[in-house]
C-alpha cells in the first residue's frame, strides 16, 4: 500500500476474503466437523478417529483402533451425516446470499420464489398417496421437481407481467405461486391425516436418513450450482447499483438474473430434496458475514458457504443430542438460533440506515 | 465522424410516445446540453444513447450502429452518470469506482493491475484519494457526485452522459461539478451530452443546446440563439427575462 502511495496514486484493491478470515472460517468448519464426528451416544475419542482416518490412507501402515461396529458408526453414520449437513448448509447459505444480491433485498432467502412451497407440495403428495416403502427414492425426486417447477412457474408469470425486467413483479409472482402451492399442500395434508406426522417431520427438515447415497444424490447439483454462483460473485457487486446502471456498465441484467436464479434454485431444490425445509440458514449466515466482515459479495459468497456448512453441522449435533435418543427437527434448531439473530439484524440495519 | 448520430429516433412505452423522431449529431469533443421541461424526454434520450432501452430509428456511436453493439461494447463507448444513482451504502468509494471497469473485464473475471491503476487514476483525477476507503453512505452530496463521475471516468468511455448532474447540489458544488466535467472533457478529449434542468447553468457550459418538448426537438444551436424569452416562456409556462444570454426567472407583480 505504501509503495502505491509513493507513486502518487491511492491503493485500490478489489474486495476479497483475506487470509485471516479464510483461516477463521475454515477453522470453524473443521471444528464443527470434529464435533459432528465425536458427539453421539457411543463415545469415540479424537485420537481414535484420527488413527482410523490415517488407516484409510493408502500406503500408510496404520491399523485402525476401532472395532467393526465403531468403524461403521464413524464412517457410515456420522461422517456422511456431517458431510450432508455441510453440503446442505453451505448451499442454502450461498443461495440465500445470491438471492439477496440478485433481488437487492436483504430479506430474500432461498425460498423467496416458491422453492419451499413447491418442494413441500411434491413431498406431501408422495407421502400421502405414494406406495409405502419407496419414499426414500421418490420423495427427494418429487420435492426436487416440485421446487424447480414452482420457481419456473413464478418466473413465467413474472415475465408475462413485467417482461422479466423488474424484480418486484418476479417476487410478487413467487409469493403468488407459493401461496397457491401451500394451500394445495395443506389441503392434501388435511385429507390424509394418517400421514400428518410424517409430512410435518419432513416440512421441519432433518438429516435423519442421511447415508452416503444422499450425499451422492445432492453432490452434482450442489457442485454445479455453487460453481456458477461463486463465479458470478463480482457480477452481484455490479448488480448492487441497480438494473439501469448495471446495464450501462455493460451487464446483460435480464440474462444474468435468470442464470443466477436458476443456479440458486437448482442447488436449493437439491438440498431441500434430501433434508426437508430448513429455514433461516439462508438469511442468518449471509447477514452474519455481511455484518462482521464485508458487504461485498466477493466476500459474502465464499464465506457464506463455509460458515453455512459449519452452522448446519453444529445445528444438527444439537438436533440429535438435546432430546437423545429422540431427534429434534433441525429446522427447529436453526430457527431457534436464527430468529433472535434475525431480530438483531433488523435492529442493526435499521439504526445504520 | 460524429461521436453520436441519431436519425429519427423514436421510443414508445406503454402505448405512449416519449421520444418522437429525434435527429441529433454530436461531434467528437463537443459538449451538447439537452434542455426541456419535465417529461420532455431528456432522460429517455440519454437512455437510448446509453443503450439501456429499445428504440426505433438509426443510432450510431463513433460510426458503429447502436443496435448491433453488444452490451459490453456499448458500455466501452458510453459512460452514464445517472440523475439519482443507486447507492450501495456500505460500498467503499474505491470499490465503487472499480465497478466502472466492468465493460473491460471478461464476464467472470476479477479486476487486474491495469483496472486497479485506471481506478486509482480516476480517484486522483477527482480528488477522491482521501475518501477512497470511505463508505458511500457517509459521503456528502458533492462527494457522492464526484464518486459517480469517478466511476464513469474509470469506465474510460469516450462519450460521457450526464443526467441532470447538478440537481442535488448547492450553487457552489453545481459550478464545481460542471467545471470539473469541462476540464475532463478538454484534458481527456471526452464528448459530453448532458440533460440539464437549470437553464442558467446550461447557457454557460457547453457548446450547443438542444431544446426538446414532448419528445421532439424544438430548437438547437447556441444557448444565446435558442433560449429566447418567448420560447422559454411558452415551453416552460414560466415568466423569464434573458439578461446577457442568461435566463432569469422573474415574478409577475
Amino acid at each position: 500500500m505504501n509503495a502505491a502511495r509513493e507513486h502518487g496514486f491511492p491503493a485500490v484493491a478489489a474486495p476479497r476474503v483475506g487470509v485471516p478470515w479464510t483461516l477463521v472460517a475454515l477453522a470453524a468448519l473443521l471444528g464443527a466437523v470434529l464435533v459432528g464426528l465425536l458427539v453421539g451416544p457411543v463415545p469415540i475419542g479424537v485420537g481414535e478417529i484420527a488413527r482410523s482416518t490415517l488407516a484409510r490412507v493408502p500406503f500408510l501402515s496404520v491399523a485402525t483402533p476401532l472395532d467393526a461396529a465403531k468403524e461403521a458408526i464413524v464412517w457410515e453414520l456420522r461422517f456422511p451425516r456431517v458431510v450432508l449437513g455441510a453440503l446442505v448448509g453451505g448451499m442454502l447459505a450461498l443461495s440465500g446470499a445470491s438471492y439477496q444480491g440478485v433481488f437487492r433485498n436483504p430479506l430474500a432467502d432461498p425460498y423467496l420464489l416458491g422453492v419451499a412451497a413447491g418442494a413441500g407440495f411434491g413431498a406431501t403428495l408422495v407421502i400421502a398417496y405414494g406406495p409405502p416403502g419407496v419414499d426414500g427414492f421418490i420423495l427427494p425426486l418429487a420435492s426436487f421437481a416440485g421446487g424447480v417447477a414452482a420457481v419456473f412457474a413464478a418466473y413465467l408469470i413474472g415475465r408475462s407481467v413485467g417482461g422479466g425486467r423488474t424484480t418486484a413483479t418476479l417476487i410478487l409472482a413467487g409469493v403468488t405461486v407459493a401461496a397457491f402451492l401451500t394451500a394445495a399442500q395443506t389441503f392434501v395434508q388435511q385429507q390424509n391425516s394418517d400421514t400428518l406426522n410424517e409430512v410435518y417431520a419432513w416440512l421441519l427438515g432433518g438429516l435423519t436418513t442421511a447415508g452416503w447415497s444422499d450425499v451422492l444424490t445432492v453432490l452434482p447439483y450442489v457442485a454445479v450450482s455453487a460453481a456458477v454462483l461463486l463465479l458470478h460473485r463480482r457480477t452481484l457487486d455490479v448488480l448492487a447499483v441497480g438494473d439501469e446502471e448495471a446495464r450501462s456498465l455493460g451487464l446483460d441484467v435480464t440474462r444474468v438474473r435468470l442464470l443466477l436464479v436458476a443456479a440458486a434454485t437448482l442447488g436449493t431444490a437439491a438440498a431441500v430434496a434430501v433434508s426437508g425445509l430448513i429455514g433461516f440458514v439462508g438469511i442468518v449466515v449471509p447477514h452474519l458475514v455481511r455484518l462482521v466482515v464485508s458487504s461485498s459479495y466477493r466476500v459474502i459468497l465464499p464465506l457464506s458457504v463455509v460458515v453455512g456448512a459449519a452452522f448446519l453441522v453444529l445445528a444438527d449435533v444439537l438436533a440429535r443430542t438435546i432430546l437423545s435418543p429422540a431427534e429434534l427437527p433441525i429446522g427447529v434448531v436453526t430457527a431457534f438460533v436464527g430468529a433472535p439473530f434475525f431480530a438483531l439484524v433488523l435492529r442493526t440495519t435499521r439504526s445504520s440506515a | 465522424m460524429s461521436a453520436v448520430a441519431f436519425d429519427s429516433i423514436s421510443v414508445t412505452a406503454g402505448g405512449k410516445t416519449i421520444v418522437d423522431g429525434v435527429s441529433l449529431e454530436v461531434e467528437r469533443g463537443e459538449w451538447v446540453s439537452i434542455l426541456g421541461p419535465n417529461g420532455a424526454g431528456k432522460t429517455t434520450l440519454l437512455r437510448v444513447l446509453a443503450g439501456t432501452i429499445g428504440f426505433r430509428g438509426e443510432a450510431s456511436l463513433d460510426g458503429r450502429r447502436l443496435g448491433r453493439l453488444r452490451r459490453r461494447e456499448a458500455a466501452r463507448l458510453v459512460a452514464l452518470v445517472p440523475q439519482t444513482p443507486v447507492v450501495p451504502a456500505a460500498m467503499t468509494v474505491a470499490e465503487y469506482v472499480l465497478l466502472g471497469r466492468t465493460p473491460h473485464l471478461s464476464p467472470l473475471a476479477q479486476e487486474g493491475a491495469e483496472d486497479r491503476a485506471a481506478a486509482a487514476a480516476a480517484l486522483t483525477r477527482l480528488d477522491l484519494d482521501g475518501l477512497a476507503d470511505r463508505e458511500l453512505g457517509s459521503l456528502s452530496g458533492g462527494e457522492l457526485q464526484r464518486a459517480v463521475i469517478g466511476r464513469a471516468l474509470a469506465q474510460a468511455a469516450p462519450i460521457l452522459l450526464l443526467d441532470e448532474p447538478t440537481t442535488a447540489l448547492d450553487i457552489g458544488h453545481q459550478q464545481q461539478v460542471l467545471e470539473l466535467v469541462d476540464r475532463l472533457r478538454r484534458e481527456e478529449g471526452l464528448t459530453v451530452v448532458a440533460a440539464m434542468h437549470d437553464l442558467t447553468l446550461a447557457a454557460q457550459y457547453g457548446d450547443r443546446v438542444v431544446l426538446v418538448d414532448r419528445g421532439r426537438v424544438v430548437a438547437e444551436g447556441s444557448a444565446r440563439d435558442v433560449l429566447t424569452p418567448e420560447r422559454v416562456e411558452q415551453l416552460y409556462a414560466a415568466r423569464v427575462r434573458v439578461v446577457d444570454g442568461v435566463v432569469v426567472p422573474v415574478r409577475e407583480r
